[in-house]
């Protein structure tokens, strides 16, 4: 018993408030975790500055947005690494952003580059991920998921909740426009269940309960690399797929540190990009020394990478979604 | 007599205040928040939201109606058969849902009732050949009832051990048959306890969200909860959330607090009891044998998706998890966090409980006691119709605008801590009430005429009459701690790392095995600690 009132109190003490570090990057928690790129970054990053940098993470990258616009202007985070295009235009309206003035040279993502205040890290597809055990003929196009019957069935995740729900929401009204109502009405019936988050409908997907679900054209990487199993598969579409970048940006802070900048250039190089997919399970968006391991050649390679701009999805987001809410609950 | 009823009352009140300034506290920031940005409150109410509304209470109502009727029938049969082999197991067991996090425990019902159940061969006939799963309605249905009919047996069981040893004495001395002895004995005591158990699991069921949304099938399945969650993320709209919240307590809270004031008042036995404790009425044959079954049955209900969840568990590398130093010091913070939160609500709930006591029994000396008593009796419930994550949100605004954002390593765990207290409290006071209303009426009036108050009438007095339930009620909170998260999604406090975080954290990075062993020792260390306390609260004959 006193044991664990003494680790009670050392837990308490030890969270208490850190000695300021030289860096402080806010980022979401996968990013930290012990098999997440923060510790090699971090240790990477630390060898070349001979600084020490400090990351803190919530729990995602909508959460990092919204912990930024509450701290406003007196925030601690020098750096916000781990937002996506579809949160760019929210987080630019801030006006907590400083431009990055870094090279963008190294900076390779599909459709280029240009952006002033934020650059890249990864990037990743949306695609279904398909059991090879239980669907035979997975779709060969979104037209095919949503229209092809109601098997085999999906779990899809809630664009209201979670990222790579609002991802499919993008992808049926860049393929489908104004007819996109008709086509999830249709597709509804093929959904097993839709779920807040991803974690839920991936878990779903590997016990079995369901043959197909929504998540990334980099997930059988996964599977092939650490489980070493070629089970799981990515379904390829011919209208191609809808992609996610995944973005980081100097705050106003951060602009009188210059080792944010300092930061943000190192992140678009190989110290940083060559972790990025085993860790993250994403494709680097930068440049990167080691070749990547032969999974990642066997994955889908989409035949085109479909985007809205950030401000037409912060325009349209909340009619998009209510679109999706009144055709799916009938 | 007044001094101690200024002490208790004092503590009663500190209680009051601190679920007050919890709750409180959490709105202030939002509409401090809201009141720097503005926000689109009257956006929220949409016809979306009242079919939500309409959804979430009907589905709470069903849930509570299929967990709270049988209950009765397992909290009787375990009240009547308390010596059998794998009782204290089962008693241990039925705490386990709701202590592991609702997504593990709605995955574990699917291993069995799923599409790739464990059961869907065996259900297979009876759906043409594939079984289609249990998605919808019914999924939920099932959920809450495995989260929720143990808990209620469990609180029922207390209020039956609560009935003094010297009634059933004198109804078998009477000569009563079971069905007086049910209508005398029995139906008083359930009929007390029933509506504020009932309320509760309306209330857990009201508010749940990641297993109505992921069982439910389609949005269509959506309880208020989620409009709540979703203000607070995409939208980040804080006076939307605050004004959800406000609705879900309003709506929900008023169903609730009326079927609590349906509950009677306890009647107290004034003379002290001289029959041992645990007295055990005569079981027929019949009844032994139909008692029996109501246990296997709910135990298989119960024990079921565990066993699933073993296995699944199982297949993880378990000996390498434990040797993580990560998954160890997770461990460690959990289980100081939760021995923590249960101490302070146990210790809360004992505050609450004499100030709500004192005030009934001035209320019928003919004092008007208004608001108090009422929020003695209702308060640490209604904390539960408030998401965690409102209370997070709000509360990382105040520590924002106090311009004390390096203290937030600090904050969040005490946060944390807090607020698994409080929303344990609710399950505390209804294990311990009974028990502890009962006890008061037969020794107040020896403690006033001993001059027994404060700390020496606690100790001397309420502690060891109270042994058994305050052993349970502290087991469930520390179980119910052991299992909760959300509350500093904000916050971030990296060397804050509990067990469910870490189980989150790996079910959400692919590493599902990893997730289902780390659910499997959360589970496991639940399980001792409701054995240990059930040892510890055991009454020495």
């Amino acid at each position: 018993m006193r044991n664990i009132l003494l680790a009670a109190c050392s837990a308490i003490a030890m969270a208490g408030p850190a000695a300021a570090a030289d860096l402080t990057v806010y980022t979401y928690e996968a990013f930290t975790a012990d098999w997440g790129p923060g510790p090699v970054v971090e240790k990477a990053f630390e060898a070349e500055c001979g600084c020490d940098i400090e990351f803190v993470d919530v729990t995602d990258g909508v959460a990092l947005l919204n912990r930024l616009k509450l701290e406003g202007e007196d925030t601690g985070a020098d750096i916000i690494l781990g937002l996506d295009t579809n949160l760019m235009a929210d987080a630019r309206e801030t006006g907590l952003f400083a431009p990055h003035g870094v090279s963008l040279e190294n900076v390779d993502v599909p459709g280029g580059w240009s952006d002033g205040t934020f650059i890249p890290f990864d990037y990743g597809h949306f695609a279904v991920v398909y059991d090879t055990e239980a669907v035979a003929n997975p779709p060969k196009s979104l037209k095919e998921l949503m229209e092809g019957g109601d098997t085999p069935k999906i779990v899809i995740q809630d664009p209201r909740t979670s990222t790579p729900g609002l991802g499919l929401v993008l992808w049926v009204k860049k393929v489908y426009g104004d007819d996109a109502p008709q086509a999830w009405k249709a597709f509804s019936d093929r959904v097993l269940t839709v779920t807040p988050g991803w974690s839920e409908a991936y878990n779903l997907f590997v016990k079995g309960e369901a043959p197909m679900v929504l998540s990334y054209v980099t997930s059988p990487a996964y599977h092939m690399i650490a489980e070493d199993t070629d089970r799981y598969q990515a379904a390829s579409f011919e209208e191609g797929h809808y992609m996610q970048i995944e973005i980081a940006g100097q705050t106003v802070k951060g602009k009188d540190n210059p080792l944010a900048a300092r930061f943000l250039s190192f992140m678009t190089g190989p110290g940083f990009q060559d972790v990025i997919p085993e860790t993250n399970w994403m494709m680097p968006a930068g440049k990167t020394e080691k070749p990547l391991a032969d999974a990642f050649s066997k994955l889908v390679e989409p035949s085109a990478s479909l985007t809205f701009t950030p401000e037409e999805v912060a325009a349209n987001r909340k009619a998009w979604v209510d679109e999706w809410l009144s055709a799916m609950s009938r | 007599m007044s001094a101690r009823a200024t002490a208790g009352e004092k503590a009663g009140l500190a209680a009051l205040a601190l679920l007050g300034l919890l709750a409180g506290g959490a709105f202030a920031g939002l509409v401090l928040s809201a009141t720097r940005q503005g926000g689109d409150v009257a956006g929220a109410f949409d016809t979306w939201l009242w079919s939500a509304a309409r959804f979430t209470l009907w589905q709470a109502a069903l849930s509570t109606l299929l967990s709270v009727l049988p209950a009765v029938l397992v909290a009787r049969a375990l009240f009547r058969h308390r010596t059998f082999p794998g009782r204290g197991l089962i008693l241990g067991l039925f705490a386990l849902p709701l202590a592991i996090p609702g997504i593990v425990a709605a995955l574990a019902t699917l291993m069995l009732y799923g599409r790739a159940g464990l059961l869907a061969p065996v259900l297979a006939p009876l759906a043409d050949g594939q079984w289609p799963g249990v998605f919808g309605l019914s999924g939920i249905l099932l959920a809450h009832v495995f989260f929720n009919l143990p808990l209620a047996a469990r609180m029922a069981l207390e209020a039956l051990e609560a009935v003094p040893a010297d009634r059933w004495r004198l109804a078998a001395q009477l000569g009563m048959g079971p069905a007086a002895r049910f209508r005398v004995i029995e139906w008083p005591a359930l009929a007390s306890a029933l509506p504020g158990i009932a309320g509760l699991v309306f209330m857990l069921c009201a508010t749940s969200f990641a297993v109505v949304l992921t069982l439910g099938g389609g949005p269509s399945a959506s309880t208020l909860e989620v409009a709540i969650y979703q203000a607070l993320r995409f939208d980040f709209d804080p006076a939307r959330a605050a004004a959800l919240t406000l609705t879900q307590l309003a709506l929900t809270g008023l169903l609730v607090t009326g079927l609590q004031s349906m509950g009677a008042p306890l009647t107290g036995e004034t003379n002290l009891t001289l029959a041992r404790h645990g007295y055990v009425p005569p079981v027929s044959r019949s009844q032994a044998i139909s008692g029996m079954f109501v246990i296997a049955m709910a135990a298989a209900f119960v024990g079921g998706p565990l066993v699933a969840m073993l296995l699944s568990g199982l297949q993880a590398d378990l000996p390498r998890l434990l040797g993580e130093s990560a998954v160890r010091q997770a461990l460690v913070t959990s289980l100081a966090l939760a021995l923590a939160s249960a101490l302070l609500a146990v210790a809360l709930t004992l505050a609450l409980l004499r100030l709500r006591l004192d005030r009934e029994k001035a209320r019928r000396r003919g004092v008007s006691q208004g608001w108090i008593e009422w929020a003695a009796g209702n308060g640490a419930s209604l904390i539960l119709l408030v998401p965690p994550i409102v209370i997070g949100a709000g509360w990382f605004i105040l520590a924002v605008e106090a311009g004390q954002l390096r203290l937030t390593g600090i904050i969040g765990p005490a946060l944390v801590t807090t607020v698994n207290a409080a929303m344990a409290m609710p399950f505390v006071m209804r294990l311990l009430g009974p028990a502890h209303d009962m006890a008061a009426a037969r020794h107040d009036r020896l403690s006033a005429n001993l001059g027994l108050t404060g700390w020496m009438r606690l100790r001397l007095i309420d502690l060891p009459a109270l042994k058994g339930p305050l052993a349970a009620g502290f087991a469930f909170a520390m179980a119910l701690s052991l299992g909760d998260l959300g509350v500093i999604a904000l916050f971030g406090s990296e060397d804050f790392r509990t067990l469910p975080w870490l189980l989150h954290a790996r079910m959400g990075s692919y590493r599902t095995d990893d997730a289902a062993g780390l659910a499997l020792i959360l589970a496991l260390s639940c399980l001792a600690l409701m054995m240990i306390a059930a040892r510890a609260g055991r009454v020495r004959a």
